[in-house]
């Protein structure tokens, strides 16, 4: 197992957002986590990512118990993220956006190389090489958001709504950029709100609602579950 | 896609491309010519040709000197709060531990009588306000945004209230008198010590070489690893810290380094006025360098140095103008009101400053883009 969640829970002020959650990522793996607005997915990314402290449970990645440990040597351990929406440095170019993912790391050639197959992934990033990452469009910095998670060259690649605010033909092509990165050999834990998307594309799900896990099971089985249908995927 | 943004990128540009586009020969021979310039500056048979430039009723060197010190602390803040991006409002606090700090170690009438000589005084100085930052910024730079204001805010009036009501060390409102003034064996060219009360001009000297220095070593910490965590920091501290950037351990350091030349600048301000006390670190003076740095373009040295010689130098200018032309008010006294209208003005239409950094530029622009989400539809 890669990451390992025990009986997570987190609270905000005095407001519990994650009523003890369980789940599990193995290597190699594509995990989907769906839920509806405020359901806790972004929460649970960020417990993950350490950009939140828990109140209790465990975080185990790689068998390492990394629960208390600070998010920038969770880093380092290889845990990397794409926040949420706009997570990009606005002033900084397109290059400097990537270069600032690979910030940890000392390895000029392997940073090269990580520069070149993200510029290989996400041609329109080249394009834009040298353009400020805040005049980007939604969809440019949402793939600068992925491309600069990769340059931390990831363990675990964490991806917080990749297909959030972009027009239905760049949903196909961001799925099947997260499909190909996690050909190459990353693992991939998503949360999303594109459940068909998201489930047809995962080998596992977990369905979130109001902060606890209510199913789990391969991404085909969520797929076809009356209930995850009706609820959300649109159909009855 | 956003004209708004480009527009400001390619104002930002023009000039920068302009300058960058010279060969570095003529670069550096400009640069030296306006170092040259300023040390001349305090000359009276230099200054005296500038007839439209120079103050007109107050002496040119004491001017000169409280401008460069201002510009000195603006140099500092701009550490903290354009490169790192922490909104610091109690600044005045460390500039008055570093004078403190020198007063009680060098003064006779001081609680220690150690009688230690200014230049052995000033790392002291240093030393001790870089620790007092990492004190305040220990427990404080967990907190964000407006939290920080507020508490560092809070430091600053407390050391000046301490200072004020304290009888055992800082000798209360009396304050500390007889701190020595620095190198006291340098003699000047009438066998004076060089350092004196009435010629300002070695103050203003030794302050322009020290800002000369700071310049160069806050430049060198830009280009390297920690102004690139400084920079992800401001523009947002989450993503940095998913990018590895140790946030806490780098916002310490701001904090810490614009702390350090506070303290300088408190040592210098101790050395040159001979005698310190509460008054001396009202927090207008905070504020007023805060304004400065942001006026100038907070996040660019130039930008800093500019603000901080407009806000202290103009208005010491237009009181000698306002006797040319023959107007009777003193516009000195309406200092603040006139720069808390240019403040506002400029936060309307220029809210990245004169001179910002290009990347700020950028910053800005988008945040005015969240903030009119209609624009942004791509």
């Amino acid at each position: 197992m890669l990451l390992e969640i025990q009986d997570l829970t987190l609270l905000y002020g005095r407001i519990q957002a994650l009523h003890g959650i369980s789940l599990y990522v193995d290597e190699g793996e594509v995990v989907a986590l769906i839920g509806a607005n405020g359901a806790g997915k972004t929460t649970t990314m960020r417990a993950i990512s350490g950009l939140r402290p828990v109140a209790s449970g465990k975080i185990i990645f790689a068998g390492q118990d990394v629960t208390k440990m600070r998010a920038d040597l969770r880093v380092i351990r290889g845990i990397g993220q794409a926040p949420e929406g706009r997570g990009v440095f606005p002033g900084m170019s397109v290059q400097e956006n990537l270069e600032m993912g690979a910030y940890t790391r000392r390895d000029g050639a392997g940073i090269r190389q990580d520069l070149a197959m993200v510029f290989d992934l996400f041609p329109r990033l080249k394009e834009r090489q040298r353009q400020a990452g805040g005049t980007l469009s939604g969809g440019e910095q949402q793939m600068l958001a992925v491309g600069r998670a990769m340059m931390t060259r990831p363990k675990l690649l964490l991806l917080d709504e990749p297909s959030m605010g972009l027009a239905p033909m760049l949903i196909q092509q961001i799925f099947e950029i997260i499909t190909r990165i996690n050909e190459q050999g990353t693992t991939v834990l998503l949360v999303e709100q594109n459940a068909q998307q998201a489930l047809s594309r995962a080998h596992r799900g977990y369905v979130l609602e109001t902060g606890a896990i209510v199913k789990e099971g391969s991404g085909q089985e969520l797929l076809h579950d009356p209930a995850v249908k009706e609820a959300y995927l649109g159909v009855a | 896609m956003n004209a708004h943004v480009e527009k400001v990128r390619s104002r930002g540009r023009s000039m920068r491309a302009r300058w960058d586009s010279m060969p570095r020969q003529v670069r550096w021979i400009a640069l030296l010519a306006l170092v040259v310039f300023l040390y001349l500056l305090p000359n009276r048979w230099f200054y005296i040709n500038l007839w439209y430039f120079r103050t007109m009723e107050s002496d040119m060197a004491t001017v000169l000197f409280e401008t460069s010190f201002f510009v000195l602390l603006a140099v500092g803040l701009n550490v903290v709060v354009g490169f790192a991006g922490l909104l610091d409002l109690g600044y005045f606090g460390f500039f008055a531990v570093g004078a403190y700090t020198v007063a009680l170690l060098t003064s006779p009438e001081s609680r220690f009588d150690v009688g230690w000589p200014w230049l052995a005084a000033v790392p002291a100085a240093v030393a001790v306000t870089m620790i007092s930052g990492v004190i305040l910024g220990g427990p404080t730079l967990r907190l964000r945004g407006d939290y920080l204001a507020i508490v560092t805010l809070g430091f600053a009036e407390m050391i000046r209230l301490y200072a004020a009501r304290n009888e055992g060390i800082a000798n209360g409102q009396r304050g500390i008198p007889e701190i020595p003034h620095p190198v006291p064996s340098v003699k000047g060219s009438d066998g004076q010590a060089l350092f004196g009360v009435v010629d300002a001009r070695p103050y203003y000297w030794l302050t322009l070489t020290i800002i000369i220095f700071v310049i160069l070593g806050v430049r060198n910490l830009t280009r390297s690893r920690v102004g690139r965590a400084w920079v992800a920091i401001r523009e947002d501290e989450d993503a940095a810290q998913i990018m590895g950037v140790p946030t806490f351990k780098y916002k310490l350091w701001a904090f810490a380094i614009g702390a350090a030349v506070g303290g300088l600048s408190g040592a210098l301000f101790a050395g040159k006025q001979s005698f310190i006390n509460s008054d001396s670190f009202q927090l207008t003076n905070s504020i007023l360098v805060l304004a400065a740095v942001i006026l100038g373009g907070a996040g660019n040295i130039y930008g800093a140095v500019i603000g901080a010689f407009i806000t202290w130098y103009l208005p010491e200018w237009v009181r000698g103008i306002g006797g040319v032309i023959g107007l009777e008010i003193n516009v000195a006294e309406y200092r603040i009101l006139i720069f808390g209208a240019v403040l506002i003005v400029m936060m309307i239409f220029r809210p990245q400053g004169i001179l910002p950094s290009r990347r700020r530029a950028a910053e800005f622009a988008d945040r005015r883009q969240e903030a009119a989400p209609t624009e942004a539809s791509a």
